[in-house]
């Protein structure tokens, strides 16, 4: 188990080292997010509620985090380690654990970012709607990080991604703007939670057959 | 001990049989709607046609998880069939859902309907199956990517239908609650009438697009086998 979690923090350390050597993927998002923002306050009427805002600041980070997933298996398949990873003498669904939570700093760095943004120029954020942030976090690097290595292994990686992602993505949209919005936030968080839970297990069950030739 | 399996002509000999029985019971037998007159009928295809696309997504997840538990082969080409057949049950879904819509609401597409979304939410995910499942080379690995996409697809469809309940409020007729069937016995019977011959009819494409692909697949072998 500790050597599991061992490998796991080892592969997750390589992508962030990866990242702060080339700088790819980060401030792509970052600018991302902030850009999207700004054109969803020329998008939205000038007497839209916040509501409005807060449905619009779910759609910015999921795109953001597909912004970070299309990239996430490149260094992979850029110098064939992904095959290298895969004759490793570890459990492969720790790599996919270790894109996850790789993926899932990426996400996180860039909602610092934009939720300060997102309060500054639209509407303040509660607690729920942090922690329904949080959540679905969780599930969109869990399912994306699977889904972005089954593009990768196709040809038309770049266009397959969000078409493969985003329909997974809804149950997340739905959650998240109902943790930020609904009087009782309690059921979406819980769902969020569910969603997590499901598609994580499923994931980390499934990620062998996607990376085995 | 096998027992073999019907002939295809005959089993679509039998859909058709069923079907002409079913639509004799829709409009013959089933007592006409009280609120919604004879537009209420549709809901004698409609249903059974969503229940179809779901039974075609269960086949092919079905299939996708016996192609990753035993590794065996021939279960790919099943999977993708099911996967195939569902979608066009669920296009059907949408299209005579839309229909209905536009006929007792008086608009063509409602969001309010957790079965139409949910439908059209299922529909993209599966067209996108194919869209992932041709850009990869033919091969090994492409029947397990798009085995776990199949089985990914029986997880969204729970999770996505929860999710849209619970963001909206309902005003699509739940037939079925758990005091059974909202519906008088003749209606009940027309029902299972079209439901069995949707079903058939779906069983019936399955084996025909299976058997298809199975020749196209064999006679590729062969060539190839020709030509070295």
């Amino acid at each position: 188990m500790t050597r599991y979690l061992g490998d796991v923090a080892a592969l997750a350390r390589k992508d962030l080292r990866l990242e702060l050597r080339a700088r790819d993927t980060l401030p792509a998002m970052l600018l991302f997010v902030l850009s999207t923002l700004v054109v969803f306050h020329f998008a939205l009427p000038a007497d839209a509620g916040d509501d409005a805002a807060y449905g619009l600041l779910w759609v910015a980070l999921v795109f953001t985090s597909l912004l970070g997933l299309a990239r996430a298996w490149v260094p992979e398949r850029e110098a064939g380690a992904l095959d290298g990873l895969v004759l490793a003498p570890t459990d492969r669904s720790a790599i996919w654990l270790g894109k996850t939570l790789a993926a899932l700093a990426f996400l996180g760095a860039a909602e610092i970012v934009a939720l300060p943004a997102f309060t500054v120029f639209f509407a303040p954020l509660d607690a729920s709607a942090i922690a329904g942030v949080v959540l679905s976090s969780i599930g969109i690097c869990a399912v994306g990080s699977l889904v972005s290595a089954m593009a990768a292994a196709s040809r038309g990686r770049e266009v397959l991604l969000p078409l493969v992602f985003l329909p997974l993505a809804i149950p997340i949209v739905v959650g998240g703007v109902g943790a930020s919005i609904s009087e009782d936030p309690g059921q979406f968080l819980a769902f969020l939670g569910l969603y997590d839970a499901v598609f994580a297990i499923l994931s980390w069950a499934a990620f062998e057959y996607v990376v085995t030739e | 001990m096998s027992i073999t399996k019907p002939s295809l002509p005959f089993l679509a000999a039998l859909a058709v049989a069923l079907a002409a029985l079913a639509v004799g019971m829709i409009f013959f037998v089933a007592p006409e709607d009280v609120d919604q007159g004879l537009t209420q009928k549709i809901f004698y295809v409609h249903v059974p046609i969503a229940l179809t696309a779901y039974a075609c997504f269960g086949l092919a997840a079905w299939k996708a998880f016996r192609l990753l538990t035993t590794r065996g082969g021939g279960y790919d080409l099943e999977s993708y069939t099911g996967v195939h057949q569902g979608t066009i049950f669920g296009a059907l879904t949408l299209v005579t859902g839309s229909i209905w819509a536009k006929a007792s609401w008086g608009v063509w597409w409602t969001w309010s309907s957790n079965q139409l979304v949910l439908f059209l939410v299922l529909f993209l995910f599966y067209c996108a199956y194919f869209m992932l499942r041709f850009s990869i080379e033919p091969g090994p690995r492409r029947e397990r990517i798009s085995a776990v996409y199949a089985l990914f697809g029986v997880a969204l469809v729970p999770v996505s239908f929860l999710a849209i309940r619970l963001a909206s409020d309902f005003i699509h007729p739940t037939v079925f609650t758990r005091e059974g069937p909202q519906m008088t016995g003749e209606m009940f019977a027309a029902f299972c009438s079209s439901w069995a011959a949707i079903t058939l009819l779906a069983y019936v494409m399955y084996r025909a697009e299976l058997a298809g692909k199975r020749t196209d697949a064999n006679l590729r072998e062969l060539r190839e086998a020709l030509a070295q």
